[in-house]
């Protein structure tokens, strides 16, 4: 029982944060502990002015932030006037938001398509189970723990256009030099593969939990019927594995959206625009220039949660029903 | 057969390590070969003037981000144990409701989060201190922590509860004294990635906590990226005296991480 946590979730990835205390609650009845509706209460009261002080408000301000007119001044004094949608209809017109809107796509779908299909094909791999297997999987947590900041510094040194390492490598097999973080047609490319980088792990360790649930019957069932390894994997393993191949990319989806400390850190947008997304573009209007602009900022964000939670109630309805 | 692939599999991981091993490479290298053609690729006649460096203009950012974590740590679990032993284990009408709204809370993105604070916090006056860092830093453990206690305490049988009420214990009684005990792997679950999260938050530090005394250690690197960019040994030391909370978690508690991990963790 001690071992709940740590046995039981990875055979189960999608148990705990698929809002497990609903599923589980239906398996064992009240008895008769309805009397102390008001005890459970007690307990949960912290928790609900919490999230109620320190999410619910936040929230408010940042659509207060986006619906009004700020200056520096009025955002001190908190007597900005009303002007309705007026940051919204900037924000559209702003000729950034076509590059930022295309950039937030481009950097969400290619981060996740590489970081899946990378995270899987090690996931297959290492659930082979040779030797040094679970040391390695293990080391490869690496790069998913370690700060934002220090990965992002080190990416941006090993992309330095003079003296970066992968430039040097590149010479090495007589391929030109490329201004990694300096040129518009590299930097969301740099920014993207540091990103697939620190999001293998991740799915590596989710994929590889699922694989580890499917019982190994299945494939002594298929290579008795004498389908080859490639033929096992694309038939038996992977359609099995559809439910956490979807969770993990819709968990990916809502994650990779807000991404904002890697690209900040290595390119701060530019240059001239060519990797900002809108959780960069909401940072800069906000805090990224002398003289904020609350408003836009706070819009930009508004529209970002609304993407995020698009993909975050797909994936909540997702792990329902499959619970 | 094996051994092709555990040479395979080395190959792989040497490869996925490569940046975390030139990071270490980097910190040792003397200012004058930073630049040298081809780069110096094992740190022969290193130097230790980056950490040098780290020691004498860092320790205070590193002191300020061990106070947020060990904060965020305690914040976290005073917040989260409770209310996940009440939505494992008493269950209350409404309990379903706040399970999702708490699924939902993990999903906003910091940065949006963090304009919000700013705004509150200047109207507060508590910009740039370290409570309303640590404050802001336990939004991004708190859901998670939620969630696995609530999954754990869901495996604790109901005897064990049951006991303690019929000897005369109060609810809060068993869970202090019952719950608690049992659900250690939960709390150290919870502890390591509450602690990791705020030692490495950087967006809530940047726009909440810039223009204090105390700030934390991912401050002190981006300063140091746009103040002195030349000396990358300094830069690359403080990054690997960052990273030693994330490995010392790694050796120490890999079963957890990995529990963490697949329980639907979260990176900000």
């Amino acid at each position: 029982m001690a071992h709940d946590v740590t046995t039981g979730v990875p055979a189960s990835p999608s148990a705990p944060a698929g809002g497990g205390a609903g599923a589980r609650a239906e398996g064992t009845p009240g008895r008769g502990r309805r009397g102390g509706h008001w005890t459970a209460w007690a307990f949960l009261a912290p928790i609900v002015i919490y999230l109620l002080a320190f999410y619910a408000y936040p929230l408010y301000r940042n659509l207060d932030l986006s619906l009004r007119h700020y200056t520096v001044r009025s955002f001190v004094q908190g007597d900005a006037p009303f002007s309705g949608f007026d940051n919204y209809r900037d924000v559209f017109a702003d000729p950034a938001f076509g590059p930022a809107l295309l950039h937030t796509l481009t950097f969400t779908v290619v981060s996740i398509a590489f970081q899946f299909a990378i995270g899987l094909a090690l996931a297959v791999f290492f659930a082979q189970n040779f030797r040094l297997s679970a040391t390695l999987r293990a080391l490869f947590l690496v790069p998913w723990l370690l700060p934002l900041i220090v990965s992002a510094s080190t990416w941006t040194w090993m992309l330095n256009s003079d003296s970066g390492i992968v430039n040097h490598a590149l010479e090495l097999i007589h391929v030109d030099p490329v201004n990694w973080l300096t040129s518009p047609d590299w930097a969301l490319t740099s920014v993207i593969i540091a990103n697939v980088w620190i999001g293998i792990p991740f799915n590596l360790v989710v994929l590889y939990s699922g694989l580890q649930a499917i019982p190994a019957e299945v494939h002594e069932a298929a290579s008795i019927d004498g389908a080859n390894g490639w033929q096992r994997f694309w038939r038996v393993t992977f359609p099995l594995l559809r439910p956490v191949s979807a969770i993990t990319l819709l968990l990916g989806l809502v994650y990779t959206l807000k991404v904002f400390d890697l690209i900040w850190i290595m390119t701060k947008g530019g240059p001239a625009d060519a990797s900002i997304t809108f959780a960069t573009w909401s940072y800069r209007f906000s805090f990224g220039s002398l003289l904020p602009e609350f408003g836009p900022g706070a819009a930009v964000g508004n529209l970002l949660i609304v993407m995020a939670l698009f993909f975050g109630l797909l994936y909540i309805r997702f792990q329902r029903r499959q619970a | 057969m094996r051994r092709a692939k555990t040479v395979l599999g080395l190959i792989f991981t040497a490869i996925m390590l490569f940046p975390v091993y030139w990071m270490i490479n980097v910190s040792f290298t003397r200012d004058t070969d930073m630049r040298a053609d081809p780069p110096h690729l094992f740190p022969l006649d290193g130097t230790l003037e980056g950490y040098r460096a780290v020691l004498d203009q860092q320790l205070p950012y590193l002191g300020t981000s061990l106070i947020v974590g060990l904060g965020t740590v305690a914040l976290t679990l005073a917040l989260s144990a409770p209310a996940g032993f009440a939505l494992a284990k008493l269950r209350p009408k409404g309990g379903g409701v706040l399970s999702f709204v708490l699924l939902i809370a993990q999903m906003i993105p910091g940065i949006i989060m963090a304009m919000g604070f700013y705004a509150i916090y200047l109207r507060l006056g508590v910009l740039n201190t370290v409570g309303g860092l640590i404050l802001a830093d336990s939004t991004i453990a708190v859901p998670f922590g939620v969630l696995i206690f609530t999954a754990f305490m869901s495996g604790i049988p109901d005897e064990l509860i049951h006991a303690a009420m019929i000897d005369g214990a109060t609810t809060w009684r068993t869970f202090v004294s019952v719950i608690l005990p049992v659900s250690r792997n939960a709390i150290v679950t919870v502890s390591l990635f509450a602690f990791l999260w705020a030692w490495s938050d950087f967006v809530f530090a940047t726009t909440l906590d810039g223009g204090g005394d105390a700030q934390p250690i991912t401050l002190g690197i981006y300063h140091y990226i746009g103040n002195n960019n030349q000396q990358w040994n300094a830069i690359m030391a403080t990054a690997v005296i960052a990273s030693i909370p994330a490995t010392l978690l790694l050796i120490l508690a890999q079963r957890y991480v990995a529990a963490g991990v697949t329980a639907g963790a979260v990176k900000d």
